[in-house]
């Protein structure tokens, strides 16, 4: 760690992680009741426990990325972060505003109340007080990390870095807004969803690869600058219009049918080059870099976020085949890996680089970490491919033959029972990837004989 | 339209770190590799427009054949004849600069961008025509794509006029050449819609 300020990210994982255990388990119980739909149907329903473990993802993915801003800008930018306390007193809103939604979600005390209430719209549930605290918290970190930047050095890394962060925050601002005619609710609840994850997020994602192949494989920084811009311009190219293909049902304007087609084929290739950019470097680097768990962590981001966002995202996004496997288990398919390719392995690979430098020792368990890499992936990839199968014959009783929803999930519970098993793996790689991270290994060395050079 | 320079390193080479530390990083974007991304986007999106629209078409080739008699085929071949006489203007400003002859090219630039605002003219008579018609993208699916792809085309039009003007404006040689680069793009589009929207039989 060369700066102290860097420290503020430990937190910030620590947190990050405890959510994402949660998160990960909230998903399993889920995916319990839908095999034993009576499970506490009565104290806490399905669409509590999914909005749990949807919002929980949402939540700790942004503290990861925060954290590592707070972890990479200060070395980028080569001084000390604005204001240690600004980054504590924006973790603590952020906590206090996630445990206030735990409560309303569970307890529900304030139905239909403006302020207080619960609104019902999916990852942007949260009550309004709720929202002005995550703005708060949100101008808080801009106003840290802008500064930081302003008076240090900048490099693309960062400046794309803020330019995804700005973003994020500012397109927040449409989750404020609430029309009451449903079609206008999602026409702006997807200018957040839609263009964070197919936007800004791909900035963040892209900058925070480029900063790990930087450090792990020693390739020349105008290189990685390079493939940083294309893939940039390439992200916000296609992705804006891409919205177009949320437009196809509900109530907007046909034309968006050929826009969103044409426009969301082509976010593929921002994903396809990240792919690429990951491996040529891996490829042409000379560094080796004692810290493999990061390495593999970072392609399999690049590889799982290019099959999830671009493959199973290109599957149902031509308005032909949409109309037929909208909303469908196809969806949940693609919903799930391109989240956890793109940006739940790009935390965790943040993470694992991060996390050693941070408590200022070796990169240990380093065997462990990979395995919980495999075990996680091959689990996520499982689920992907059973929902995939479940989707297609969804699609073909429901909208081809058009039998009845509830009919037809009954006869795909044999794939349900199976994504619940790949439930299980997935949550047992979650928790060999934290203990992984946070137990350290039992020193094995004598302290003075310890030679290695510590990572960087 | 100029060979792109930038292919050269692409790939890691062995040297020292560089480390930019003054410079701003606005100088430090790679233009021209960024036109070039942008004009390779902009015509896979109009090459998909125009494939989906041939495929569409199959379907119902009377209905298609109908709604495009309803078009201003001479107008917008004085189009064509606009745009392409703006693109040459735009050419010769760059070999004028380069042959520090600036005025003249300020005037080629100037005239460009005011051939521009011609094809947006002509192009506006032609959708107040479309629309005292009662034509809308609507209409027919021949519409949508003719209101989608016109449409987006003189969109770029509006941009390129900024962009010449810019470019006249701060007449460095690079900026010359990544501006026409883009308004070549604009026309080749031009060239490509306007024989399968208009005259395609
Ligand atoms: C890090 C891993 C995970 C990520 C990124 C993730 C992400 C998501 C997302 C984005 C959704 C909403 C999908 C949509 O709107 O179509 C969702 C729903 C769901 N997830 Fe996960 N999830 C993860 C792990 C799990 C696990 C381990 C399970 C356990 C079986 C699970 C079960 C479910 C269920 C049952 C739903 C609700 C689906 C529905 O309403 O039909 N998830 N998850
Ligand atoms: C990392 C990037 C991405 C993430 C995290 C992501 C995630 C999601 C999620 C969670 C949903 C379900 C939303 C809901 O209705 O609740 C969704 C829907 C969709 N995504 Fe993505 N996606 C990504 C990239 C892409 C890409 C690149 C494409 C196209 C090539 C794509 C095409 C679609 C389509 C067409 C739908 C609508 C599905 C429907 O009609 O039900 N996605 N995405
Ligand atoms: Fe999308």
């Amino acid at each position: 760690m060369k700066y102290q300020s860097q420290k503020i990210a430990l937190i910030y994982f620590a947190v990050a992680m405890g959510l994402f255990l949660i998160q990960v388990s909230g998903g399993l119980l889920a995916g319990w009741i839908y095999v034993q739909p009576n499970t506490l149907s009565e104290l806490v329903p399905f669409n509590i426990i999914r909005m749990l473990h949807t919002n929980s993802l949402i939540v700790w993915l942004l503290l990861g990325f925060f954290g590592a801003a707070y972890f990479l800008i200060p070395e980028e930018a080569e001084r000390e972060i604005h204001s240690e306390k600004l980054a504590y007193l924006q973790l603590a809103i952020l906590v206090l505003g996630t445990l206030g939604v735990v409560v309303t979600y569970l307890f529900n005390l304030f139905e239909g109340n403006w302020l207080l209430g619960k609104e019902g719209r999916e990852f942007l549930e949260q009550p309004k007080w709720v929202k002005a605290g995550i703005v708060v918290a949100a101008l808080i970190f801009l106003y840290n990390v802008t500064m930081t930047v302003l008076k240090g050095k900048k490099t693309a890394i960062t400046n794309i870095l803020l330019l995804g962060l700005w973003g994020l925050a500012l397109l927040f601002l449409f989750s404020f807004y609430n029309p009451e005619n449903l079609a206008l609710d999602k026409m702006y609840w997807w200018y957040v969803v839609h263009l964070w994850v197919e936007g800004v997020w791909e900035l963040i994602m892209a900058s925070i690869l480029a900063y790990l192949m930087l450090k792990l494989t020693g390739v020349d920084r105008e290189v990685v600058e390079k493939w940083l811009y294309v893939i940039v311009a390439a992200a916000l190219f296609s992705g804006i219009l891409g919205t177009g293909h949320h437009y196809y049902w509900i109530g907007t304007p046909g034309y968006w049918q050929w826009i969103g087609s044409i426009f969301s084929s082509l976010e593929v290739i921002p994903f396809f080059a990240m792919m690429a950019f990951a491996f040529v470097m891996v490829w042409k680097g000379r560094r080796d870099h004692p810290n493999k768990a990061a390495l593999l962590w970072s392609l399999g981001c690049a590889t799982l976020a290019f099959f999830g966002a671009g493959v199973w995202g290109f599957l149902h996004t031509l308005h032909g085949v949409n109309y037929y496997t909208h909303g469908t288990q196809i969806t949940a398919a693609h919903g799930h890996l391109a989240f956890y390719g793109a940006y739940v392995c790009l935390n965790l690979a943040i993470f694992t680089y991060a996390m050693p430098i941070l408590r200022n020792r070796d990169p240990y368990n380093q065997v462990l970490n990979m395995a919980s890499f495999w075990l996680m992936s091959s689990g996520m990839v499982f689920m992907t491919f059973v929902l995939t199968f479940a989707g297609t014959i969804q699609t073909h009783l429901q909208r081809v033959l058009g039998d009845y929803f509830m009919d037809v999930q009954d006869q795909l519970s044999l794939f349900y029972w199976m994504r619940f098993g790949s439930g299980v793996v997935v949550v047992l790689g979650a928790i060999l990837f934290i203990y992984s991270i946070s137990v350290p290994r039992k020193e094995l060395i004598e302290p003075g004989q310890v030679s290695e050079v510590p990572a960087e | 339209m100029p060979c792109p320079r930038f292919i050269d390193n692409w790939l890691p080479v062995d040297q020292h770190m560089k480390e930019n530390a003054t410079s701003s990083v606005l100088d430090e974007l790679p233009g021209e590799l960024l036109i070039w991304v942008l004009i390779v986007s902009e015509l896979l999106v109009f090459g998909a427009g125009l494939a989906a629209f041939m495929a569409v078409r199959l379907t119902d080739p009377v209905g298609f054949a109908e709604a495009q008699s309803h078009l201003h085929g001479t107008a917008a071949a004085l189009n064509t004849i606009v745009l392409v006489s703006s693109g040459y203007l735009a050419a010769r400003a760059l070999r004028l600069r380069n042959a520090a002859r600036r005025t003249a090219e300020r005037f080629c630039l100037v005239a460009a961008a005011a051939l521009g605002v011609v094809f947006l003219a002509i192009k506006g008579i032609e959708y107040a025509d479309k629309a005292s018609l009662g034509i809308t993208y609507e209409t027919h699916p021949f519409f949508t794509f003719y209101y989608l792809l016109t449409g987006f085309h003189a969109a770029h039009v509006v941009a390129g006029v900024l962009i010449l003007l810019l470019i006249a404006w701060f007449d460095e040689p690079r900026n010359i050449e990544a501006g026409a680069a883009f308004w070549h793009m604009v026309d080749l589009v031009w060239v490509l819609l306007f024989p399968v929207i208009y005259l395609l039989a």
